[in-house]
Parts: structure tokens; sequence; C-alpha cells
């Protein structure tokens, strides 16, 4: 559904895209995870039509970005990275305005903004100016109006950021219903780890314009390490280490100051014979915490630095 | 751009490509509907020019029509009130607006076409020029002003008007287009002060002198005043009236190259 072979754009000495491959299939939500600066945005530019490639090709649904633009622009919608809206009008009078521009008839117009309002939950909100409307209720306008023609594609440019946990989860929850209900391919760029993990069937990690690593996030998690299961407990941690070493799929089990860790390549199925290990031990625990590799270690190992951002990195816990 | 209908699994309503006057019509609608929502880009230069046009009867009329048995100095100065009213109204404001919230690049990412986004805010600008010049051709009727030309050329009048007044926003799109600076697009108000100073403004030409006489003889607005000054005054005079649309059309032909260069400029994926 959206092909790129050896993509490219250079903004004078700088060269913010460099040599791109990506192959996402149809029906799929593919994760473009990457710091601020990274990349990210000038790669949607180019596939969104608004920015010509300085180097390689790319097709969305089949048509060549560059030489048939128009094309593209039939078969996709996209929110880029800040809402971008009209703060007088209404959202009813934005989307209607959409709906025309991409040839719909004013009934048919109409009946799409009907449904879209179910579909964002905009509700009363449609018939007031935009610019009373909250971030959250912007961003998902923002979403309707690149979904009023009913899109092959759906580009997203960092949907979530600035939303409260709340508004982030709704757009999820949208995101997903898209992808389930209508087949709709998604290509998400992100900065948020989580976000990536929760929605994404498989992740490209950009890093200097170029992509460093690509897979499903399972993939790309168990690619570079282990999970770790962190035990506290009053007891000494000498009979904790004898109890735990010989379980089935525990890799190696060492205490580091006042904790125990336990590592693993599959927590979610260890963790549960540890506890159970610890009980018959009479090992009294005070938790026992499972951490799993996150997105961030994997940009960590592919290129040296975490990814910045203000979210915090996401854990596991499950409390014995 | 082929007729093709994109098929979705989702919906059976999908995207095709819009008849040309589709897009202007959406996009001039789009323009005039936030006029209401933003009257201070119209109310204010109605209200100068309904200011000037009273205080300059009311300083110059006994002068003039002194000078001169038979001359109407309040039809006269109506045509100036008019250009006053509708010269350098537009909705190129808003248009940097959109270039700054990014707006105008959703509206880049749909078929819409490129020209149509300029014409259809054009169009606008024509509609509510034609407009903004009714308050003053009433006001200028209820103070004794005659059509010598009648009905028809009210119509003719009020054409001319928008027609000018579309010509000088030429202008402002091209800053807007090529600077994305709502101040430099305020800068394009500098344009009206010889544009509508340096000429007939005040008094007729034949009574202007020296310096001022030669450049409002190169001045396009001194036709155009002469135009609408001949559907008051003197009736079908067509060398008067075609040298003002010969004038709208050239000063159009420069602006609307350079508003059209600039759009190009801005959509061209650069």
């Amino acid at each position: 559904m959206i092909e790129a072979t050896g993509l490219s754009r250079a903004f004078s000495e700088h060269d913010a895209v460099r040599g791109l491959d990506l192959q996402v299939e149809p029906g799929e939500i593919y994760g473009f995870l990457g710091p601020n600066g990274a990349g990210k945005s000038t790669t949607v530019r180019m596939l969104c039509t608004l920015l010509a490639p300085t180097g390689g090709r790319a097709t969305v649904a089949g048509f060549d970005v560059a030489t048939e633009p128009d094309q593209v622009r039939l078969r996709i919608g996209a929110a880029l990275q800040e809402a971008s809206l009209d703060p007088k009008q209404t959202g009813r009078e934005l989307l209607h305005l959409q709906g025309r521009l991409y040839g719909l008839s004013r009934r048919d117009a109409a009946t799409r903004v009907a449904e879209l309002t179910t579909l964002v939950d905009i509700g009363d909100a449609l018939d007031r100016a935009i610019g009373t409307y909250s971030g959250g209720m912007a961003r998902r306008l923002d979403l309707a109006a690149a979904l009023v023609h009913n899109p092959t594609v759906l580009f997203l440019d960092e949907p979530t950021t600035g939303l409260d946990p709340m508004s982030r989860a709704k757009v999820w929850e949208e995101v997903r219903r898209l992808n389930e209900q209508l087949g709709m391919t998604v290509f998400l760029t992100t900065q948020y780890l989580e976000e990536a993990d929760a929605l994404a069937d498989r992740v490209g990690i950009i890093d200097g314009g170029s992509l460093v690593a690509e897979g499903t996030p399972d993939a790309l998690k168990r690619s570079v390490g282990q999970d770790l299961i962190i035990i506290h407990t009053d007891s000494g941690p000498e009979a904790a280490v004898r109890a735990l070493g010989s379980i089935e799929g525990v890799t190696s089990v060492e205490s580091v100051d006042d904790e125990i860790l336990v590592s693993t390549a599959d927590g979610a199925v260890t963790i549960g014979p540890v506890a159970i290990a610890l009980g018959k031990h009479d090992i009294a625990v005070r938790d026992l915490t499972l951490r799993t590799t996150t997105l961030d270690d994997v940009f960590l190992e592919l290129t040296g630095s975490r990814i910045q951002n203000d979210e915090p990195t996401p854990t596991e816990e499950v409390l014995v | 751009m082929t007729a093709a209908t994109v098929p979705h699994t989702g919906g059976a309503i999908t995207a095709r490509p819009a008849g040309a006057v589709q897009d202007v019509v959406a996009i001039a609608g789009r323009a005039l509907r936030a006029v209401p929502k933003d009257l201070e880009s119209v109310v204010p230069p109605v209200l100068i020019a309904v200011f000037f046009f009273l205080v300059n009867i009311g300083t110059l009329k006994g002068l003039t029509e002194g000078a001169a048995a038979g001359f109407d100095y309040t039809a006269f100065q109506m045509a100036t009130a008019i250009l006053l009213g509708v010269t350098g109204v537009s909705r190129a404001p808003a248009l940097v607006i959109d270039v700054q919230d990014g707006y105008l690049d959703r509206l880049l990412m749909t078929p819409v076409r490129r020209g149509a986004i300029l014409v259809g805010h054009l169009t606008a600008d024509v509609a509510i020029a034609a407009a903004l010049t009714v308050p003053i051709i009433a006001l200028g009727l209820i103070l004794g002003v005659d059509f010598a030309t009648g009905p028809l050329g009210i119509l003719v009048f009020i054409a001319m008007s928008a027609l000018w007044s579309l010509a000088f926003a030429g202008f402002g799109y091209a800053i807007a287009l090529k600077t994305g600076n709502p101040a430099a697009v305020q800068s394009s108000f500098l344009l009206f002060f010889p544009f509508l100073f340096l000429t007939s403004s005040y008094v007729p030409r034949d009574q202007l002198t020296g310096w001022l006489d030669t450049v409002a003889g190169l001045n396009p607005v001194t036709y155009i005043l002469d135009g609408l000054r001949a559907l008051t005054l003197s009736g079908w005079d067509w060398s008067a009236i075609g040298g003002g649309f010969l004038a709208i059309g050239i000063v159009a032909s420069i602006s609307m190259s350079l508003c059209f260069a600039a759009l190009r400029g801005r959509v061209a994926q650069t």
C-alpha cells in the first residue's frame, strides 16, 4: 500500500531523509518511531504529496507521489503534527468543506459529517467555532477531517502529541477501530514508545533520516534483550537465588543491592513459576515486578541514545 | 486527473475529482462565511469612506461648485469615496493565517485545483467589494446624487468598483503567498496612498498642476475615477468608461501575474 525506495529529501545542506526503504502492507498499522528531528514528518509530507522527494521514489495506493499526486490525494487522509484547522469555522463547516473538496455531493458530504460526528465523538461542539475547542477535540476533528472521504490510507503525524492521557486513549481507540472495522492502512509517526507499542503491527525506527530497524514491536524488543523480574524480599537473598536458579526459562538470577534480578526470555510466562517457587520456599516477598524490554531499549541499543520525550518509560507491574 | 472513484471497503461515499466550479464555489463560500466573523476587515473601510465622503463634501462643495456652474461635487466625490471603501479590502490576511496555521496544507492535501484556492478567494473579494459599495451609493443617492446612466449605470458603477478592488487585491495575495507574513500583507496598504491620492481624488484633473498632473496622468486610478464619474455625471461616455475598465485591466494583469506566480511558488512542494 505504501512503498518507498531510496526516498530522500535534502534541504540546502541538510539531509532530512536519507535513502528510506519502506513497504507497508494493506490493512497494516505501521508505526514510524523516532525522536524529534529524525525525519518522520518530512517523510509523511513527502508521502502526502506536500513535499517533493529529492531522491528515490515512493508510491501510495499504487500511485507515484511525485508524478501522480492528484491520484494519491484522492486516496489518502492525513492529520499532520499540528491540527490543521481554521479556528473561525465551525466543525461542521470544516468537515462539509472537506467533503466538497473531495468531490462529494452536498448530500453525501452531509451524510459523512453525520457519520463522523459519531465516530470521533465531537457531539454538540460540531456547531461551535473550532477556536473554542480543547486540544483533544481539535485533534479528533482533525482526524475526522482526514476521514471525510473514506481514504484508503490514513497518515497520522504524531496524532497525540500534547494531548492529556484521556484524549490520547480516545485517539488510540479510534485508530484501532478504523483499522479493524474499515481495514484502513494507517501510517503513524510518533515519538511515544508506548503509542507505537500499543498500536502498530510493525514499527520502523528512524534516526538521523535513516531507518535503523524494522519489525513487530515484540520482535524488536526480543532482538535486543530479555525481560527482567525484580524481587524485593524481607528474607536474605541467598535463599531466593537458590530457589529460582533451576526454574525453566530463567536465564540468570543475581542479587544486586537489595534486589534480586531474574533474567528471562519471556517474563510473562516465567513470572508465575517464580512466584510459586518463592512461596514454596517460604520466602517473604515484599514486591515482585516484571519489567519488559521497551522500544526505548531497542532505540538505545541501535543508536546509543534514548528517545527524548516527557513520557514515562512504560513498564508492566505485577504485584504479588 | 482521471475521473476515477476511489474504491474502499469502508463506505460507499468516496473521493472523486470535483469540477473546477465546485472547487471555486467551495473556497469562495468558505471565504464569504468568514466575513460576518471578521467584520473588522470590512466595516472600517466603509466607515472611513463615508467619513471622508461627508467631510470632503462639507469642505469643498461650496468652493468647487461656486467655481464651476452646474458642477455636482457630491457625485464627483462619491467615486473617490467608493474607491476609498473598496481598495485593499480582501481575504489575503485570512490566507496568511491559513498558511501559518497549516490549514493551507490541509487544503493542499485535497485534490482541489491549486488555482481554485486563489480564484475562490478572489471571487469572494469581488462579492464583498460589490456589497461594500451599496451603503456608499445609498448615501450618495440620499445626498442627491443622480446617475446620468440610470439603474444600469449603477450596476456598471458597482462592477467597475468591485473589479478595481479585485485588481488591487492581487498585490495583497502576492505578498501573502510569497511571504506568509501578516505584517508584510499589511504593508501592501502603502500602495493605497499613491494610487488614491496622486490623482484627481479631490478636484478635477484640469485643476491639477505641475508634477501632480503628470503623475495623475500615469496613475490608472485617474482613469477609473473618470469612468465612475462619467456614469454619474455625464452618461454613457464610452471613452471614459472604457478607459476605466482598461486601466483596471492593466493593473489586474500585473497583480494577477504576481499573485498566481506566488501561488505556484507556495504549492511547488519545495
